[in-house]
This record gives C-alpha cells, structure tokens and sequence, in this order.
C-alpha cells in the first residue's frame, strides 16, 4: 500500500513537466516553421526579428501604439477567460466590442452638447460596457434557451454588430456632406480620453484594463464562483447533480465578457479612434481568442502573451516598407504558435491518457 | 446459415467476459442466449458480429472458419446484428437510413431502394414511411428499419441483442411473426434476452450463461424453475443488515408515471420509512435509474405525486426544482462517479468548496482545508485535499462522493454503489451507509449484485422492462422467485409480499 501511494505521489510530480515538455516543443516547432515562412520569401530571420522589433520599441510613438493595442486585448482576454472556463467558445467577442463602441459613440453623440465632457466620457465608457453585456447576453439566451451553439450564435452577432456599424456610419451618423469609410465626425478634442503626451496610449484605458485583469485573476483563484464557473466548465452533468445553478453561472458568464469587451469597444472610442470607425475592433476580438487558447485559460499568463502580441502586430506594421514583406506576417506567427501550443496539449492528453488514463 | 462459435475467449482487462464458450446455431432456428447482467451475452454475439474481436476461439459459418473483424466483415459474411439501441442516423429519412449501409455506385438510386423497402415491408407486415424523420420512430419502427436495412444487406444469420425491451406489445407480436418467418425461410437467429416469458414463446433452444460461462443448452419448452436455477444457479448470500427501520413515514408515492424514450415505468403506491433500505434489482436498463432520478428530483414524473420528510414534516415536492430537493436532505450518488457525480479535475477540498452553500464572496481556503482533511480521515479516503479526484482509485472516488452528501440525509438515492470496488471498500461502503440508516436517512438503491441487494435490503423491488414489482421483504425472497421476476415473471408473488407489509 505504501508503494503505491509514492508512486502516485511521483506521477503527480511528472504530470506537469511532462505538459511543459509537450509545451517547449510546440515552442520549438513554432519557430522553426516560422523560419522556414521566413526563408522561403528570401528574408532572413534576424533582419525580420530586428524590424520587428525596431517598429514595436524603435520610437515613443510605436511604443505607446504597442500599449493602445494591448488595452483592449487584455480586456477581451480577460473577459474570455470567463467564458472559456465555462466550457463556451464565446467567438462573439469580437462584436461584443464592437456593440460596446457603438453604445459608447452614441452617448457621445447625444450628450457632447448637453453635458460636461468628463461626465459625457464617463458615461459613454459605461454605455459601452452595457452595450457589450447586451451583446454577450444576446449570445448566451440563445445558447442556453435556444439550444444554439455559442460559437454560431456569436458569430452571427458579429456579422449584425458590423453591420450595424457600418450601417450607422453611412447613414444616420454620417459625416456632414461625406459619408466614408473614415468613420463619423470625430469628437471634439474635449470628449478624448487624457493620452500620454501625443501618442496613442491612453494611460487611464490601461489601467482599466490592468483592473479588469487583476479581477479577473483573483475571481478565478479565490471566489465561490470562479470555482463554480470552473466546475460547470468541467462537468455540467455533475455541477448539476452537486446542486450548482448551471444556467446563471453560464449567463453570468456571457455578462462579464461581454462587460469587458464592450468596454475595450467604449474605450477605442474615447481613447484611440474618437469616433466609429468601420474596423473599430480592429479584430482584436480575435486576436484575444488566440491569447487565451494559448494560454490554455490561465489569466496569470494574459499579460506576457498579450504584450508579445500587441508588440508583433504593431512591430509587423512597418514589415512592407522596410523588408517589403507583407505585415500579416505577425498573424502567421501567432497562428502559428497557437496552433502547434494546441496540438502540443492534444497530444500530452493523449499520452497521458495511453500512460493509464490518470 | 450454420453459426457456429469455439471455444471463444474475450478479456477486458482483468475481467474475463467470456471463458471457453461454445454455441452452435442452425440454420432455420431461433436460438435463445439467457443470463444475467454481465453474463457475457452481448459481448459473444458482439464477436460473431464483428463489433469486437476476440481474444482465442475460432468462429465457423457453414463449417468454414470466418474472420470477422469489423462490422463490415460481419455483413460479407451474412452475420447482422441488431442492437439494442438501433444504430440509426435520427437526423435522416427512414429511406436514406434504409440507403445508407449499401455498397453500390456514385449515385443513389432511390426508386428501386424505395421498390425493394416496400416488398420487404409487405412481408413482415411493417408498416414504415419512407420519408419519415427517424426522429419521430418508435424503438420498435427502428428496430423493424434496422431489419429490413439487414436483410436487404443479403444478411442470414440476424442477432438481437435485448430487441423487446421498449417496444408495444403489438410491435412485438409483429417482431416474432417476422422472426418465426426468417427461421422458416432457412436464417438463423440469435435471440439475446433476460426475459424468461420472449425466450419460452419464440425460442427453439437455449443457451444459458452465467458469469462469462456457458452453464448449458437446452430445448424449449423446459421447465421455467430450470431455466432459472440455470441463469441465477446459487444460494442468495444471507442477509446481513440489522434493523434500522423506523415508525415514521419518509417518502411516500402515489403513483408515479416516469419514461423517457426507451421505456415506461409505472410505479404503484410506496411508503418508505426513515432508516429503512429498499432494493432495487432487475437487468440494467429495466427502468431503476428513470425511478431513482424521480426521487431525486433530477426527472419530473409524467403523472403521480412524491412526498418526502424534512424538517416541516412530509411535504409534497412533486414537480419542484431540483436544488429543493437537496435542501430537503436528498443525495443522489451516480453510479458513473466520474461523469455525473464528480468533477475530474478539482481537488477533493474544491468538491468541498463547491458543496458549501456559503453566500460569502470569496473562498474561505483554511476553513474549507480542514473539512476536507476531516473527511479524508472520517471516510478513509487515499488522497490529499489538493489531490484531483479523477486520480483517484474507484473505491476513494466513492467514499469522496459519500463524503460529500448533505447533512441532515433524509433520503439517499444509490446508483451501484459499489460497483468496481474492492471487497473491503464494499463492506465499508455499508457500514457507513447503515450508520446513516440507524440516524433516520432512508435509502434506496439500485444494484445489479443480486448478493448485494438480499445483504442490505430490507425490502426489494423488482423492475424487468419497465414493469415494477410491489416491495418484497427480504427474509420472503428465493433465488428462484428473485430470478423469475427479474426474468419478467412477476406472478402474484408480489403482491401477496405487498398485502403483508402494509
């Protein structure tokens, strides 16, 4: 009896380090297949590595731009991290901000007049974020009463969410004369949200954003309910069975990611664009879905990640006027590392399947 | 077609499923495969079908040895099997089910599938639409699809693994005319059943297994009580339970109606009484876990009504919520521990956690650490309180699952409860349980251990396919009488027991 305990007491302490192996692997693959990319165009990698890096750091300007892209990117990480522990493929994320920037633009719109700035800014932020819950919550009454699967049902929000958007901007809230791509009247400079010096980077987004992310972190490790939400993931049958009310947890769920992607859409607004533009997501959305499936849903890891990510799609965004490389280099290589990280974890789930299926 | 099986053997694991079993089947007859749950019935036929492979044994049809190992094999060779739940594609028409296993070309030709279903419906008498959603079929019109899609496949020795569970009494009648008429075109069919009453009325022979062995073959007709001795042949183990039952009433039921897609059941009036232990036998599958879902609280009933105790005296909770259940002192233990009654990777403190109906914020990670180690040592699990219960052995995931019922137990509802455990964890299993009796909670248990059941019950109801036994003492139960029943022969034994206890 004492032999078999030490040795479950050892697999316990394999278990981990055999993930990471699988892990450093993915790692490993990843850059060599990036390599590989790279070479085949006839770049060199280093040169590609240095540009990057030069157009992510290389001025204050890029630097700040770096920071602007990472706020709303760890607001949706983090609002998706709810959703993924819940066992849902929330894809709706992405007009979720979307909803949010529209909610925003127009409290904007309808108070710049009547009321001062900063009350007009505060509640536009708001409004945002009540329109990103709309948006979520959208999606989870359809999974949950309508039976339709989250990953449809948000993508078919999306398409409505841009819709609407550009609905908007071609029409009711049109520029005066010239209806445009570029968006709608931007506000006055009164209604932007304070930046730093004059870059992009809106020190008060981020700190929202490191808010909503520190919440995050503490409601998944020490909360009633970050435990539920996780059990409910897990295990719907047996959450039930064990008395947990699986259908608010799931809704909740879809309310606070929809809360924190619809104020990254608010923030883009006040902060970044300060007005609706068409690519208001500027698919960060997206981008966020990657973070957090390579992370495998730890929040810990959102900020290194998210910064890693933030960095390339602004370092790529000079790759066609230094290297004459196309920039979507940078969504190869996330793609890439994301792809091979879930592979990685497929197969050290099957290896410890095979291992006795402890 | 001459079915022929040698000496076949099949392991799962540590557990022998089948041990040196012979059978032969002619040709133009309806033979009969009878046992117990676990026997090892569905899994030879399950090898003769090409749905598993077996370890040793050689397989002859028509004298000549046949390699079948996969299902595809099977029906090259002539050998179909129909399963207990129809293998069927509900989202499609009968005719593209009918379409689907054929070999044939790139394009389907539906007029002569359509000609070629209704000639061999008009045989049988099945009257099938062919542009029906399966969705909308009865078990019994997928079975009759299921048949058809078989012989259409050119298939002459058809296997049926349980095929009367589920289905109307006329579908039945129609499924043996259509059978008795394979039999007299010169096909061989297995006929695989726990029921005594289906095998005595259709069959020709009878291969009796117990315990992955064959016990014997016999004609029918044959005495019922041989049958019986065959299938269930021992002693029952002595009762072991010490009273604990009390006066007062814990559970009352009138009439509850509860089904789901494969089945019915109708349970008659039940009074349980606080301490008491009732058993639930029968084949798996006979409609125990619809009847321990209902008093749970999981299942709504059709029709009746459920009262249970709590603390404001018996209340009636028909139709109320689940969580009220469980407020009003009722546990539910699954049987499948790791998919319905624990969360694979969440340490045995997170179970804890999840249990306590705390309203606070945040997790009280001291408080909930010492109830989880007090547990640990209370109910002698193997593990730490950080240790995930997915890596824990089958007997500590129960005493985790035990761990975690509410308290004040009213009422508990088992599902096996002690499937796959060692001896010793078994015997713990019930003391623990029995404690709990001696402290007022009544339970109700379903089991497929005969010895289980007559050790710990203080009264037995038997379920056979959907029909439900009155409750029998346990100290008026026989081996042959438990055996009858289980094998769908209800008598009066029932409810003369019933008459003596109320």
């Amino acid at each position: 009896m004492k032999e078999k305990s030490q040795s479950t007491s050892r697999a316990l302490v394999f278990r981990p380090a055999r993930g990471l192996t699988y892990q450093a692997g993915a790692l490993l693959l990843s850059f060599l297949f990036i390599t590989i990319i790279i070479l085949l165009t006839g770049e060199s990698p280093f040169r590609v590595v240095a540009s990057l890096w030069d157009g992510a750091f290389g001025t204050t300007d890029q630097f700040a731009r770096v920071f602007s892209t990472l706020t709303p990117l760890v607001l949706c990480s983090s609002g998706l991290i709810f959703t993924f522990t819940a066992g849902l493929y929330n894809l709706g994320v992405e007009g979720q901000i979307v909803a949010g920037a529209i909610a925003a633009t127009f409290i904007l719109r309808e108070f710049q007049a009547v009321l001062p700035a900063p009350l007009v800014v505060a509640a536009g932020v708001i409004a945002g974020m009540l329109g990103g819950i709309l948006w979520g919550l959208l999606a989870g009454v359809l999974k949950v009463f309508g039976k339709i699967n989250e990953i449809f049902a948000g993508l078919g929000m999306n398409f409505v969410a841009q819709g609407l958007a550009i609905y908007l901007i071609f029409g009711p809230w049109k520029r005066p004369g010239i209806a445009s791509m570029s968006g709608t009247e931007p506000f006055g400079e009164s209604l932007w949200l304070g930046r730093f010096g004059q870059t992009d980077a809106a020190p008060v987004a981020l700190i929202i954003a490191i808010v909503a992310l520190a919440l995050t972190i503490i409601i998944m490790r020490n909360t009633h309910f970050g435990l539920r939400l996780k059990a409910v993931g897990q295990n719907p049958r047996a959450s039930f069975i064990l008395g947990m009310p699986a259908t608010r947890l799931l809704l909740s769920s879809f309310i606070i990611c929809g809360a924190f992607a619809g104020l990254a859409g608010g923030l883009q607004v006040v902060g970044l664009f300060h007005r609706l533009v068409p690519s208001i997501s500027s698919n960060l959305g997206y981008l966020a879905l990657l973070v957090v499936m390579l992370i495998s849903f730890n929040a810990l890891w959102i900020a290194p990640v998210a910064f890693f990510f933030s960095a390339l799609n602004v370092g790529s965004l000079q790759l066609p006027m230094v290297l004459r490389m196309e920039s979507s280099l940078s969504g190869v290589i996330q793609g890439t590392l994301v792809l091979l990280a879930l592979l990685a974890r497929g197969f050290s789930e099957r290896a410890r399947k095979a291992a006795g299926g402890q | 077609m001459n079915a022929q099986l040698n000496h076949i053997y099949k392991s799962f694991g540590a557990v022998q499923a089948n041990v040196d079993v012979s059978l032969t089947v002619q040709s133009g007859a309806i033979h009969g495969l009878l046992g117990e749950n676990g026997a090892g019935k569905s899994t030879l036929v399950k090898m003769l079908s090409g749905f598993i492979t077996r370890d040793a044994g050689e397989i002859l049809l028509d004298d000549k040895p046949a390699e079948v190992r996969t299902p595809a094999d099977g029906i090259r060779a002539g050998v179909g099997m129909l399963h207990q739940d129809p293998l069927d594609f509900p989202p499609m028409t009968v005719l593209d089910n009918f379409v689907a296993g054929k070999a044939g070309g790139l394009f389907l030709n539906r007029r002569d599938a359509v000609q070629e279903f209704k000639i061999l419906a008009d045989q049988f008498n099945f009257a099938l639409d062919v542009d029906e959603q399966m969705g909308n079929l009865t078990i019994g019109e997928r079975q009759q699809l299921e048949i058809l899609r078989l012989l259409s496949l050119g298939v002459s020795t058809l296997i049926l693994d349980e095929p009367t569970t589920g289905i109307s009494a006329s579908q039945k009648t129609a499924l043996f005319d259509a059978l008795r008429k394979l039999a007299g075109q010169g096909k061989s069919i297995v006929f695989v059943s726990h029921k005594l009453e289906d095998v005595e009325e259709l069959c020709n022979q009878v291969t009796v297994m117990r315990a992955g062995h064959v016990v014997g073959t016999v004609d029918i007709p044959c005495p019922t009580s041989t049958l019986v001795s065959m299938m269930f042949g021992r002693e029952l183990a002595a009762p072991v339970k010490p009273p604990t039952c009390q006066a007062d009433i814990a559970m009352r039921i009138q009439g509850l109606t509860i089904g789901d897609d494969r089945i019915d059941v109708q349970v008659a009036d039940l009074t349980v009484r606080r301490g008491e232990v009732i058993g639930l036998a029968g084949l798996e599958g006979s409609g125990q876990r619809l009847f321990l879902l209902t008093c749970a609280g999981v299942l709504r009933p059709a029709t009746g009504k459920l009262y249970i105790r709590d603390a404001n005296g018996l209340c009636e909770m028909t139709g109320k919520p689940y969580h009220q259940y469980q407020t009003s002192g009722v546990g539910y233990l699954p049987a499948d521990r790791l998919r319905e009654g624990l969360i694979w990777g969440l340490s045995i403190q997170e179970h804890v956690v999840l249990r306590t109906s705390s309203s606070g914020l945040f997790i009280d990670r001291e408080a909930s650490r010492q109830v989880a180690d007090q547990a640990i040592q209370k109910f002698n699990i193997r593990g730490k309180a950080d240790t995930r219960v997915g890596q824990l052995s089958g007997g500590n995931q129960q005493r985790t699952q035990l761990a975690l019922l509410p308290s004040p137990l009213n009422l508990v509802l088992l599902e096996h409860p002690t499937r796959g455990l060692d001896i010793e964890s078994t015997i713990w299993v019930w003391q623990q349980l029995i404690e709990r009796c001696r402290n007022g909670t009544s339970i109700i248990f379903a089991s497929s251990d005969l010895d289980e059941i007559v050790q710990y019950s203080d009264r037995v109801i038997v379920f056979s396919g959907g029909k439900v036994s009155t409750p029998i003492e346990t100290t008026a139960l026989t081996a042959g009488k438990l055996g009858e029943m289980i094998g769908g022969k209800f008598g009066n034994n029932g409810n003369s027991a019933y008459a003596g206890v109320n």
